[in-house]
């Protein structure tokens, strides 16, 4: 790629940018979220194209107009969001787009499939659902998706994200694999450990720009953050020690069937003190939102007993826990799905959570205003005015209007999922910090996250959840990812409880 | 009931057949067109109109073919390619096409079509499947058109569930995004399937203008369009139920004319109000049923836009 | 190549001249489509426009046909607000009619002062729980609202076709399917010429429009309508909203039913709504549900009727070419509502394009 640039509106998210990989190595890109990584291998698969700058592979420039395009030019991409059918099986989704004959012959794709799969050591079910796959079974589809097209580029965004730790350990064995056999392979990542473990060579992209390529041999970990951040200081999360032995919230063998009565949640108990960040990590729907949605009041088909300060809240609404006077505040994971309204403006999604309390019929948006004000200057939100709808905003932004507003109301009891997913290094750390404070102040929170690095150096204690079940709970100060990722997988270890 | 019931409800369930078949084909690609109903009316007043101007039974569906297509044209340069809210845009086109066919229909009221038409659209008894007791009478004593919807429906069929077309097709529906990163070219498919949706919707059209009543009345499909877009979530998007719903609707449309003769002491409003009664009931069920099986192709009603991030 | 991109950055003005520019487009096709009919589109838009403001008669028939179809908008948008797709106003209208009908033929003798308000009641109950019954299965089980108000508006047609063919025949009019007239009791009164309906849709934009921007209510149906799971994370009865929401819009509908019945035709018949019950769809949508912009696009609306009749008496057009009029309009103020959202530019082609 030479002279890239892309710009969305205003914002430029590549800046002239040029960088080359060779065939039968592994390159990386690395930067923070919002870097524009993703923007630039997007141009490759031709889901954008560049506004200025051309595009070379084999030696022969090409247009990318979409991704018919780039898949002929043997490029593939493995998307950081699963493209991929639910309801279809894994031949089907492998064969979308592929079958150039009238007829769509099971038996041939089938056998191309086992082929490659013998080839690069997959193990795969072809008739199987996609809906019934885990994360990873999903990823081998999508990278046998880009093998069966016959491509010689690779491209990984962020393939680590949702794998646990012995996940990735096998993806990588696969990828290594393949280098051998040629491929050029392009991941795209913001952890630094995966790119010193993997790669050849990397460039650091920073606001859009690169900031340099350099032969992973010959760096070490500290030039390359340096280099992400663009300041020689290294981000710290602090961990300050839980001053009480107060219970702020209990919960009882929770259980929850869903409407297809599939159960959500089995059993569930924990409890978490004021002043502690209780952790959960699990694979991805392993019951995580469930458990927040309990909590908060949300989900009605719930058993068990869940103890705020000592009171059964279990079979209460969110405004009955409110009108309690018990500040239970809940950043879900879906900020503008179900935290915010997206189409509103930031005075009326500040005003959303006790609107209600006013006196008579009518509406005084003021104080809404003026708390609106403060939290844009408390969390420097950048934002045209607090009259501009959420939805225009950037990701971090909307995080922190979000986070302003649950934190501006004074809880005892904090529930964030993922509250930092998206978001660029500096506003990651803002939301820590801000973490940090209120659990100071004797806020009990309740952390659910997919980084285990953040999860074992922000939490006191990290409850690991794999089917709706709780397989343990370790202290944070002494575990390991390792222990963490089989844990994930269902792996019933050693954890010590605290509450026992 | 005799058997003349079931004959004659397979007769009143054909158009329906082609609406739903269009209308399903349309929303496996992921695109919800809620102007059926528009595109039969104006299928049903150009098909006339051709009829009684060339006599020629051919160019007659033909033009209401086109006609239908012409509708889903319109709709399909608004939500594929100018990504207009799905909802509006099918009920404007429904707007339009009442007032289309009225327009067009000004001054037909009560013409009928030439005796050599009636002759060409008769019924016909298919050699040995025909001759079956009870089921060759109700299903292989029947017009071309009645055929050619039977025909129809499994081709639909087997062209969903064995083509590789077929299957890029659902994959677009269903997941438009994936599609597209696979190479599919999204709006070509989504443009033809809106196009043979509009098709269909013309000859379904056509067939009561020409063979169901056949002469000219205002307003003619009385709602069989939005009955057939109900109808699409009753066969849970499968052309092989359609069979099944359409001529089960058929029945419930001619079982208040028929029932008179048995002198019930209903009013034969109240029995014209079942179709459209037993439409909301189907839709309570459906919607009540536990089961996501047999739910709408995911990405039905939503534009897509590649860059959007 | 054509090149399209998202854009945040459209001003109110820039957004307004785009949708004017679309319905000049419309009315430059429609141009083109009098002129196959062989008439001068000129000739035939100055005429409708003669038609419906060339007398004070004219305007005043403009004008009560713009009455039903504002109360219908104002109803239809405040579902269209839930993104609940009401298009049940047809039946909406005709129960509300029948409700006030019931009471008038009930009780013709009763006073104006007892008989009008009981009349506007009975046919906001009517509507509104003609509204709230697929209202309520929406909110129970997610029940696709939109064919289900739209069956609901064939039953209803039934439901009137019965009773004017039957229980409430009118035994005067010797055999002939016809409801009674209302007695001098239940008709609304004029005020400067025009029935008293006029007052009662004014004083509704006004109350919908502080009820949708300035109270607690109104604010919960935003909320609810920009996203169900925020309102229910609010704390909100999201269900509750949902069906009290279209109680009012099915309501509102119903009491245009009350004045159509009350005011204009002084009885009841199948043919009560005139097709309001869709057209308000369209203008509700254009006047993106604003409720200080219904009036002015309604009346527009009503003019293209009530020209659309003069022009039938004078060139011979068929009054419905005022529906492909209308639709049209729509269509391409549809289409541009795109040039709002995305910024189109046209790029030169990269040469060398390689597809291999």
């Amino acid at each position: 790629m030479v002279n890239i640039s892309k710009s969305f509106g205003d914002v430029k998210a590549n800046d002239n940018i040029s960088f080359s990989v060779n065939y039968g190595e592994i390159y990386s890109l690395l930067g923070e979220n919002g870097a524009g990584k993703s923007t630039l291998v997007n141009m490759l698969s031709g889901i954008y194209t560049p506004d200025s700058g051309d595009i070379y592979v084999h030696g022969e420039r090409l247009r990318l107009a979409s991704p018919a395009d780039s898949i002929s030019s043997g490029i593939g991409m493995i998307h950081q969001h699963f493209k991929l059918i639910n309801v279809m099986t894994a031949m089907e989704n492998i064969a979308i787009g592929q079958e150039h004959g009238f007829l769509f012959r099971k038996k041939k794709v089938k056998d191309k499939i086992e082929d490659i799969c013998s080839r690069y050591g997959f193990r795969l079910e072809p008739e199987k659902l996609v809906r019934d796959m885990s994360v990873g079974e999903k990823q081998t589809v999508e990278i046998l998706k880009v093998l069966y097209r016959g491509a010689d580029i690779l491209i990984l965004d962020e393939p680590t994200a949702v794998l646990t730790p012995q996940e990735t350990e096998r993806l990588f064995d696969i990828l290594l694999r393949m280098k051998e056999q040629g491929c050029a392979i392009i991941i795209i990542t913001h952890k630094l450990h995966e790119v010193m473990e993997i790669s050849d060579r990397v460039s650091v992209l920073r606001r859009g720009e690169i900031a340099g390529t350099v032969n992973t041999q010959e760096t070490s970990p500290m030039e390359l953050t340096s280099m992400m951040v663009g300041k020689k200081v290294t981000l710290s999360i602090e961990r300050p020690p839980v001053k009480s032995d107060d219970i702020m919230l209990e919960v009882r063998d929770l259980s929850l069937i869903d409407r297809d009565s599939i159960k959500k949640l089995d059993r569930v108990s924990f409890s978490v003190r004021a002043g502690e960040i209780l952790g959960v990590a699990g694979v991805a729907g392993s019951g995580q939102k469930e458990l927040c949605e309990s909590i908060q009041g949300l989900e009605r088909r719930k058993r068990g007993g869940i103890l705020f300060k000592g009171e059964n809240i279990s079979h209460l609404t969110p405004r009955a826990i409110f009108e309690k006077g018990l500040r239970i505040s809940f950043i879900p994971e879906d900020r503008l799905g179900m935290g915010l309204v997206p189409t509103m403006d930031l005075v009326d999604n500040v005003i959303l959570k006790d609107y209600y309390l006013q006196k008579g019929i009518f509406l005084d948006r003021e104080p809404a205003r003026q708390r609106a004000e403060h939290i844009v200057k408390m969390l420097n939100v950048h934002t045209p005015s607090i009259y501009h709808p959420v939805n225009k905003l950037s990701g971090g932004n909307i995080q922190k209007v979000l986070l302003g507003r649950e934190i501006d109301s004074a809880p005892d009891f904090l529930v964030t999922a993922y509250p930092t997913r998206g978001l660029d290094i500096g506003s990651a750390h803002l939301i820590y910090d801000e973490l940090n404070r209120q659990k100071e102040r004797g806020v009990g929170i309740l952390y659910v996250g997919e980084d285990l690095n953040i999860l074992l150096s922000l939490c006191d204690r990290i409850m690991v959840m794999f089917e709706g079940r709780i397989i343990g709970t370790v202290d944070a100060a002494t575990a390991t990812k390792e222990e963490l990722g089989l844990m994930m997988l269902g792996e019933v270890t050693g954890g010590v409880n605290s509450n026992d | 009931m005799d058997i003349s019931f079931f004959t004659a409800a397979v007769v009143a369930g054909t158009p329906l057949l082609f609406a739903i078949l269009g209308e399903l084909m349309t929303e496996k690609a992921g695109q919800l067109n809620l102007g059926v109903e528009g595109m039969m009316l104006m299928g049903a007043v150009v098909g006339f109109k051709t009829a009684l101007i060339t006599g020629d039974p051919f160019l007659a569906l033909a033009g209401a073919m086109l006609a239908g297509a012409l509708g889903a044209l319109i709709f399909g340069v608004l939500t594929v390619s100018l990504r207009a809210n799905q909802v509006v845009a099918g009920l404007t086109l429904t707007i339009f096409g009442t007032g289309f066919s009225s327009f067009m229909g000004q001054g037909l009221m009560g013409e009928v079509i030439p005796e050599s038409m009636k002759l060409f659209f008769a019924d016909f008894k298919i050699p040995l499947l025909g001759d079956i007791p009870v089921i060759g009478q109700i299903f292989f004593n029947q017009g071309m058109l009645v055929y050619t919807g039977y025909i129809a429906a499994i081709v639909a069929g087997l062209y969903l569930y064995r083509t590789s077309i077929g299957l890029n097709l659902r994959s677009v529906g269903e997941n438009t995004a994936a599609a597209d990163a696979a190479g599919i070219k999204v709006s070509r498919y989504k443009y033809i399937h809106i196009l043979i949706g509009g098709l269909l919707c013309g000859l379904a059209g056509a067939y009561l203008s020409l063979v169901y009543i056949p002469s000219w009345q205002e307003n003619v499909t009385a709602g069989r369009g939005w009955i057939a877009v109900a109808l699409v979530i009753f066969c849970r998007w499968n052309p092989y139920r359609v069979l099944a719903g359409a001529f089960l609707f058929g029945g419930l449309d001619i079982i208040g004319f028929r029932i008179q003769k048995y002198d019930f002491h209903i009013s034969q409003y109240m029995i014209d109000m079942l179709p459209y009664l037993v439409t909301i009931i189907i839709l309570i069920l459906v919607s009540a049923g536990k089961s996501s099986a047999g739910s709408p192709p995911a990405s039905l009603g939503e534009s897509y836009f590649r860059e959007e991030r | 190549m054509i090149k399209m991109s998202a854009r945040t950055d459209c001003s109110a003005k820039e957004s307004a001249a785009i949708r004017g520019g679309a319905i000049i487009l419309a009315l430059v096709t429609v141009s083109f489509f009098i002129m196959i009919l062989g008439h001068n589109p000129f000739s035939v838009y100055g005429s409708m426009i003669e038609g419906a403001f060339g007398t004070v008669y004219r305007i005043t028939e403009t004008l009560r046909k713009s009455i039903p179809l504002i109360v219908a908008s104002l109803g239809i948008s405040l579902a269209f607000r839930l993104k609940f797709w009401n298009i049940g106003a047809e039946g909406q209208i005709m129960m509300g009619a029948m409700g006030a009908t019931f009471c008038a033929l009930t009780f013709p003798d009763l006073s104006s002062w007892l008989l009008l308000p009981m009349m506007g009641a009975a046919s906001i109950i009517c509507g509104g729980i003609w509204g709230a019954i697929p209202a309520y299965f929406r909110a129970k089980w997610r029940t696709n609202e939109t064919i289900f108000t739209l069956m609901m508006n064939y039953v209803a047609l039934k439901w009137l076709t019965y009773l004017q063919y039957g229980p409430w025949k009118d035994p005067a009019a010797l055999g002939f399917p016809k409801i009674p007239g209302f007695s001098p009791n239940a008709v609304l009164p004029n005020v400067f010429g025009l029935h008293a309906g006029w007052i009662i849709a004014i004083v509704l934009v006004i109350i919908i429009h502080l009820f949708i921007n300035h109270t607690q209510r109104g604010y919960e149906i935003s909320v609810v309508g920009g996203s169900e799971n925020t309102g229910r994370y609010a704390g909100m009865n999201v269900k509750a909203v949902i069906i009290y929401t279209i109680f009012l819009s099915g309501g509102i509908c119903g009491l245009c039913g009350m004045i159509e019945a009350s005011g204009v035709n002084r009885t009841l018949s199948v043919g009560i709504t005139m097709g309001a019950g869709y057209t308000a769809i369209i203008t509700s949508w254009l006047s993106s549900l604003k409720a200080p912009v219904i009036p002015v696009v309604c009346v527009l609306f009503a003019a293209m009727i009530q020209g659309g009749t003069f022009i039938q008496m004078a060139f011979q057009i068929p009054q419905s070419a005022a529906q492909i009029l209308q639709g049209t309009i729509l269509f391409f103020v549809l289409g541009s509502e795109f040039f709002v959202r995305y910024r189109v530019s046209f790029i030169k082609n990269i040469k060398a394009g390689g597809e291999k």
